[in-house]
């Protein structure tokens, strides 16, 4: 059965956490957990959720969870995986909740080994494009020209220069068997791919963005409106990667203003006519790429 | 039981065979390899049913041991010397946890500059980071402390992970005749694991959490007692080892020829044997010296120090080790058990068999004809250069 909002577990699994208001990386865990129901142990290494969630004694997840370290979310997943399956358990979900820090950077040779063994794991990424725990410092999926802690936006540098690293695609180089983009603006499309990776055997990789009002400079009651205009925009794209075939789930007829999207944010703010140009010029050729080799 | 001329890796990977590990995850080493490549080969013939991950580092070995352990899983990981350091922030991670994962470490000098010979260095700069450590003599003693680490890591009231130390090359690689204990026996030994300390299905928990400064302390103290109370499981599987397969072990420590000895050498490792032999070589001449072996550095057997060295006039420790700028550790550990006993001798500090270097039992023999001039200090073996500390 097709999952929606109404078809939705009503159980909460993760609630009653600190996060801040209007957190992206939150809605993305909860939602997740509701499709993947009470069976599911989740792992999530040191970082805004397991920060948020896990004081002792207020410890708010409803399901098996556990903090693993911050570069083993991959590592330890496989060993809850292996650990239940030596003993006969069946019917479960090791299902591991990392950010952009922990999957792109220092976690992605343990996500890389899971892959290359195919261990049957499912693995999000919760992208809020920065390190926002520790007080928003530039990772590797932090896109270009964003202003963080570590790149201020002075007059001599610009914010980030470095281009948003390609995990979907390092990822599928891989050959794993299900690998998605997604975004917590278009809920109904993560929640579609949660579920189909929960019924793929293998490692599983979905990445989903999930903005941070507090390390972008939006109302915290903007989150999901501007995860779904980042999609409309261009800047991200829904997608799926199976049978070694790239597919393409959206594709927005018109993009809505890009310049629109960025200047909105105050991560953005200080960026020039011809930086938004670079940004748009710079998506242009991804969907150049999209539209040749995506089906 | 069947005998077999092993060396120190396959003995050791023998006795975790027997020990029925679920989960073995595992990056080789040299001079580790072995054990793995050993087990690798039982899983393939079905002797040993366990999923073996090959995972892509040290971190992940620990990482993936230490998610099998957290649903209640056996796991068991091997390494050496880099692959020790690379995984160290999972050394405390895993102690924290009370996850009660064995692991061998083949000790091995570390980088600069790079030795894959022995020294025991790596594990010795992992002291602090909760695990029990127990070092091998010799292969059969290998084997059996394979098999006993799970039991004493998993009993209910110490359930911190456990670090069998074997010397690099020295033991590991050197063949001995060794007792293969049957499987019957070893599951006589050794039941399966149980433990509250878990991800459960059917009750679901949070584990691996923070703890804020109200509360660290707490868990902190927990794990303390849970590494001082090893001293009894130890004790306790020992005994059970003894009755069942008829090898007796001394505890934390061995005291070879100590009763009456007035001139003690303390020391660790497989390099106690060439010191029994220089010990037997003295007495028979009518030195009255003597040789406590430590076989575990954590938990510290200050009593057992303490006994053994109340009644000599002097003693020395040589190690494989040296903490830059200060002394030997496994000395400045020795030091501390004296000084709470209030035993105040000369005790030197030899530091010896740096990356692989040979100790000579000439050596050995040098060092007790030191101890008789009754000064302390601290000595590199082949070099010289005493520091008196000063």
């Amino acid at each position: 059965m097709a999952i929606n909002a109404k078809t939705l577990d009503k159980t909460e699994y993760f609630y009653g956490h600190k996060a801040c208001a209007g957190c992206g990386g939150s809605l993305a865990v909860r939602i997740a957990l509701k499709v993947l129901g009470e069976r599911s142990i989740a792992v999530l290494p040191a970082g805004c959720m397991s920060a948020v969630g896990f004081n002792f004694p207020q410890l708010c997840f409803g399901n098996n969870a556990i903090i693993s370290t911050f570069a083993g979310t991959a590592s330890m997943l496989t060993g809850v995986e292996a650990g239940l399956r030596a003993q006969g358990i069946k019917d479960f979900h090791a299902v591991g909740f990392a950010g952009d820090g922990g999957t792109a950077d220092i976690g992605i040779q343990a996500l890389s080994g899971a892959i290359d063994r195919n261990d049957n794991i499912i693995y999000i990424c919760y992208d809020n494009e920065a390190y926002m725990n520790t007080g928003i410092q530039k990772s590797s999926l932090t896109p270009f020209g964003a202003k963080t802690t570590t790149t201020p936006a002075g007059k001599n540098i610009r914010g980030n220069l470095r281009p948003k690293k390609n995990m979907f695609e390092i990822v599928a180089a891989h050959g794993i068997p299900y690998a998605a983009t997604a975004s917590i603006g278009y809920i109904n499309d993560f929640m579609r791919k949660v579920q189909k990776a929960s019924e793929i055997e293998g490692t599983k990789f979905i990445h989903v963005l999930a903005p941070c009002p507090t390390g972008w400079g939006v109302p915290t009651d903007a989150t999901v409106d501007i995860a779904k205009e980042v999609v409309d925009c261009g800047l991200w794209y829904l997608a799926e990667y199976e049978d070694g075939e790239f597919k393409l789930n959206h594709r927005p007829s018109v993009f809505t203003d890009a310049g629109e999207y960025l200047r909105k944010q105050s991560r953005f703010r200080h960026l020039k006519d011809e930086d938004i140009e670079t940004i748009i010029n710079a998506r242009d050729k991804k969907w150049d790429f999209i539209n040749k080799n995506f089906k | 039981m069947a005998k077999k001329f092993l060396s120190g890796n396959e003995a050791f990977a023998y006795g975790v065979s027997l020990a029925r590990p679920q989960v073995i995850s595992a990056y080789p080493i040299t001079p580790q390899t072995i054990v793995v490549e050993k087990l690798s080969e039982f899983v393939e013939d079905g002797s040993l049913k366990a999923e073996f991950i090959h995972v892509e580092s040290e971190h992940s070995a620990l990482s993936c041991a230490m998610g099998a352990s957290s649903v209640g899983a056996r796991a068991f990981t091997a390494t050496s010397s880099q692959g020790l350091l690379y995984m160290a922030e999972c050394l405390t991670y895993a102690a924290g946890g009370r996850f009660p994962i064995v692991m061998m470490n083949a000790n091995r000098s570390t980088a600069l500059p790079w030795n894959i010979y022995g020294d025991q260095r790596d594990s010795l700069s992992q002291l602090d980071s909760g695990w029990i450590q127990a070092y091998a003599e010799n292969a059969q003693e290998a084997l059996d402390l394979a098999l006993m680490s799970f039991y004493i890591a998993e009993h209910k009231r110490v359930s911190t992970p456990f670090m069998a130390n074997l010397d690099g090359f020295v033991l590991t690689h050197t063949y001995e005749v060794v007792d293969i204990p049957t499987q019957d026996k070893a599951d006589e030994f050794l039941p399966g694991y149980e433990t509250e300390n878990k991800l459960d299905l059917e009750n679901p928990r949070n584990l691996a959490f923070s703890a804020g400064p109200e509360h660290n302390t707490v868990f902190k103290y927990k794990e303390h007692l849970g590494l001082l109370n090893s001293k009894k499981a130890i004790e306790e599987a020992e005994a059970k080892f003894s009755k069942i397969f008829g090898r007796q072990y001394s505890g934390l420590v061995e005291k070879y020829k100590t009763d009456d000895a007035e001139y003690i050498l303390i020391t660790v490792g497989s390099i106690s044997g060439l010191v029994k032999e220089v010990v037997d070589g003295l007495r028979a001449s009518g030195r009255k010296v003597g040789l406590l072996r430590l076989r575990y550095l954590r938990p510290l057997p200050n009593e057992e120090i303490a006994d053994a060295l109340k009644g000599a006039k002097a003693a020395a420790v040589l190690e494989k080790d040296i903490s830059f700028g200060n002394e030997g550790t496994v000395y400045t550990n020795v030091n501390s058990a004296l000084h709470k006993a209030k035993i105040n001798i000369p005790n030197s500090n030899y530091i010896g068999g740096l990356g692989g270097k040979n100790i000579s039992a000439e050596e050995i023999k040098s060092i007790f004809d030191d101890m008789e001039k009754g000064k302390s200090a601290v000595k590199f073996l082949g070099i010289g250069g005493a520091f008196d500390g000063n």
